[in-house]
């Protein structure tokens, strides 16, 4: 190639569309040249070259053409490319965002992206970097999403960027343990919702893809620690600001007969949900809630297509490594929930076990096998579709312990025995919930009689306990008939006694129910039809007194109702008079999310 | 195929006090955290171990973090290709300018067109891409194909080789374990014919060749009729 003919690189390209002499072979030996003269001290066609890769704003038809042949040949010719001597060539073609062009130069560019991965190991890392920062638009395509032309173009870009990722993969069988961290480290967690979600959505769509199998774990790992990210970035605070501002006035006006109309019609504009707009205007939250909703989604086509525990696996890794060490999550902890739901007989098993394993093993540090018990007493409590059996092996499980733990004695001290406190607090709390349906399992009748000395041991669990929780679960034993001696644990009105304080710690583990109603609206639509809320518990009734005491029933379930409260009955109603001044001490802060049912 | 050797290797696992009930599960996962890495103190990559732990005593690291050292014995699977060495792999992509293979099912080496020797021409035949040797009908690598193969480099990073085909006894498997010995022969034959024009006689190899094997006789059979037509 002489001078002239350097000089006329571009020229010459632009003539090839009307110009049929030149084969590909010639383009391809042009560039060539072109990426060989660099290392001889003459960069003018490459420069060129590199300029063609820089044009990307309203590309006229023959620059699209030149840019796709420059494509097309460098594809031919990776082989010459330098990761140092043409360091400027690959940053413009790394820099080039597919959702600027059309499908014909998307395919010549990932094209070239492929051959470049496999050509050298040097480029691996950067091409696959190239293709995850194509996983979501740029910024100002953000609004175009929602047309059918942006969802046209979505579809094009991330078919190809995933078809892509396949591609280098086969060919270069590492590739999947380079991508996983490349995607998990560019997570947009701040990112508006928008590009988070098309973000996981393209971590899914890797989960469930091609090279699923490898990036699998990661993928469901890293979405989950997004999750807990966003998940503790909304205080409690948050929650119960805007709880206090109207939220509880308003969810006082309801009952529980609004709440099984919601269930059939599928509305929202029941007053209930006036209370769920309460992180209506929270952007994380909002964020996360779509974030959650597009998990649910996919755990549903995980399930159609018969691979959920191939994902429940990582999930629950993820549940105990990053969840349950969390303090005190409020959300994320409900895809567990969702995925035990769509499989109560596999996944619901499994996560109750981990649960109660976690709790008896001596290997865990005290507040998580605290948080483990809180989750299980939350979880046996509110899943409706655990089978009354099952939660009876759990609960045998945690009774066989206590009564274990009782023979080492010693006297009320909720400090040093707040395993045990929490224990006995689950037990009861799962009891108030389930009591009616225990005792109907036949073999475990007789179980529940060994809560009475557990609970009259020295160690004065219903001493310690939250009242609330005591006060409910001793009205339903003594109508059980639970109880041989029956006694009465008289407790003022306050929600937690100075004892209870005590055993939660700082940490306040007394008062965790994690599975709680799910505060963000477009979650709680896939929850609700698996959630038991305390509206829907009937207490065991004796059938002796029987319809006559209906009215009386109704108004003790009103009262009971309000003592299973999280939100003290005092505190809200000064809520109510004084909305902005903080409640005293952090119950009313750490159960907001209950006190839907709570009148 | 060259590159792989096993490897007696003594070696000390720092296993964390929190792991004290289950050390030889912290071995094993210690172990496993080197595999498919390339290792300088191996000089290879470790595909697999065969692991003994030597003692049942084990020295405590003073220090805050009272790790303890558990000494062991493992055999260790290398992979250490070096320049030059032989290896085998499959064909995965085919272009214009370069042979895509995978080693072991996961280490990618490339041989490009300057690598690969002039006696392979790319071709498309029936719309399916294959490089075809100009002196051996037969001698075809196409996706999917096993082949031989120099090395020229490996990275050890990205466990990436760069390869060549330049050497004769490299291309397909298939072929080479066929036609290696006949290749030989036929090159013998070539310096013995140029021999026979000087009055020697070439009966001594066919009876030879009798002997071998009655496939590669029909295929010999066949090429010197071409060789002579």
């Amino acid at each position: 190639m002489g001078a002239e003919e350097l000089a006329n690189y571009g020229a010459g390209f632009h003539e090839m569309d009307n110009d049929d002499n030149f084969s590909d072979s010639e383009v391809v030996y042009h560039v060539k040249d072109a990426l060989n003269s660099v290392s001889l001290g003459d960069s003018d066609s490459y420069d060129q070259l590199v300029g063609v890769m820089h044009h990307n704003e309203r590309l006229a038809p023959e620059e699209v053409a030149l840019l796709v042949t420059s494509l097309k040949a460098l594809s031919g010719a990776v082989s010459y490319i330098d990761a140092v001597l043409h360091d400027s060539l690959l940053t413009s073609i790394f820099r080039m965002n597919m959702w600027n062009y059309r499908p014909d130069v998307m395919d010549a560019l990932l094209e070239l992206i492929i051959s470049l991965a496999a050509s050298n190991g040097k480029h691996v890392s950067s091409c696959l970097e190239m293709l995850v920062s194509n996983f979501t638009p740029p910024y100002s395509f953000v609004d175009t999403l929602k047309q059918p032309r942006g969802l046209a173009r979505k579809e094009q870009v991330l078919s190809r960027v995933h078809s892509a990722l396949k591609h280098i993969a086969d060919l270069v069988p590492l590739a999947p343990s380079i991508l996983s961290p490349i995607v998990s480290q560019r997570m947009p967690i701040y990112a508006k919702e928008p590009l988070a979600v098309i973000y996981v959505e393209n971590m899914l769509k890797l989960e469930s893809g091609a090279i699923g199998e490898f990036v699998r774990s990661t993928m469901l790992m890293a979405m989950m620690d997004m999750l807990i990210e966003l998940d503790v970035e909304i205080g409690w605070d948050d929650i119960l600001r805007d709880d206090s501002s109207k939220g509880i006035f308003q969810m006082e006006l309801e009952n529980a007969d609004e709440i099984a109309d919601y269930d059939e019609e599928d509305d929202y504009e029941l007053p209930r949900e006036l209370s769920r707009k309460s992180l209506g205007g929270n952007l994380i939250a909002e964020k996360l809630d779509s974030l959650m909703a597009l998990t649910f989604e996919h755990l549903e086509s995980c399930k159609a297509n018969g691979r959920l525990s191939e994902v429940f696996e990582p999930l629950l890794d993820s549940f105990r490594i990053t969840v349950l060490t969390t303090y005190k999550s409020k959300f994320a902890q409900f895809v567990m929930f969702y995925a035990c739901a769509l499989d109560p007989e596999n996944c619901g098993v499994r996560f109750a076990t981990l649960l109660v394993d976690i709790f008896v093993s001596k290997d865990y540090p005290m507040p998580f096998r605290m948080s483990a018990v809180a989750y299980l007493a939350s979880f046996l409590s509110r899943a409706n579709f655990l089978s009354a059996p099952f939660v009876a092996i759990m609960l045998k499980r945690l009774v066989d312990w206590c009564l274990e733990y009782c023979k080492t004695g010693g006297e009320i001290n909720p400090v040093s025995h707040r395993l045990f406190y929490s224990a006995c607090q689950a037990i009861m709390y799962v009891l108030c919930f389930r009591m009616k349906s225990m005792m109907d399992v036949a073999w475990f009748k007789s179980h529940l009689l060994f809560i009475e000395p557990i609970l009259k041991h020295a160690l004065s669990p219903l001493k310690v306990c939250l009242p609330s929780i005591v006060d409910e679960f001793c009205q339903q034993a003594e109508v059980a008939n639970l109880f041989s001696s029956s006694e009465e644990f008289v407790f003022s009105d306050s929600l937690e006694s100075e004892h209870s304080k005590a055993f939660g710690g700082m940490e306040r583990l007394d008062m965790f129910f994690p599975f709680d109603p799910c505060l963000l609206r477009k979650s709680d639509r896939f929850i609700r039809p698996y959630f038991v809320y305390w509206s829907m518990v009937r207490p065991p009734c004796d059938e002796a007194e029987g319809i006559s005491d209906e009215d009386i029933g109704e108004q003790e379930i009103d009262l009971d109702v309000s003592k299973m409260s999280i939100t003290p009955r005092k505190s809200s109603a000064y809520w109510i008079h004084d909305g902005f001044e903080e409640p005293r001490g952090m119950p009313a802060r750490i159960r907001p999310s209950t006190s839907p049912e709570s009148l | 195929m060259e590159g792989l050797k096993v490897s007696d290797a003594n070696l000390v696992a720092y296993v964390n006090p929190s792991k004290s009930t289950k050390v030889p599960q912290a071995v094993l996962r210690e172990l496993s955290s080197l595999l498919f890495k390339f290792n300088e103190t191996f000089d290879g990559v470790v595909l697999a171990y065969d692991v003994q732990i030597q003692d049942k005593v084990a020295k405590i690291l003073p220090g805050l973090h009272p790790y303890f050292c558990v000494r062991l014995e493992a055999k260790l699977l290398l992979f250490s290709p070096k320049p030059n060495m032989l290896l085998e792999g499959k064909v995965v992509k085919l272009t214009q300018t370069s042979i895509h293979v995978i080693v072991l099912g996961f280490s990618s080496a490339v041989m490009t067109d300057e690598d690969i020797r002039e006696e392979f021409r790319y071709k498309t035949k029936h719309g399916e891409e294959q490089y075809a040797s100009r002196f051996h009908k037969r001698h075809v690598i196409k996706v999917g194909t096993t082949i031989r193969f120099s090395v020229k480099s490996f990275d050890e990073e990205i466990l990436h080789i760069s390869g060549s085909l330049v050497p004769t006894n490299t291309g397909s498997i298939g072929w080479l374990a066929k036609h290696m010995e006949d290749v030989s022969r036929i090159d013998r034959r070539s310096t013995k014919r140029g021999r026979e024009s000087e009055g020697e006689s070439v009966i001594v190899e066919h009876s030879e060749a009798y002997s071998l094997h009655s496939d590669q006789i029909r295929t010999s059979k066949k090429r010197k009729i071409k060789d002579e037509s």
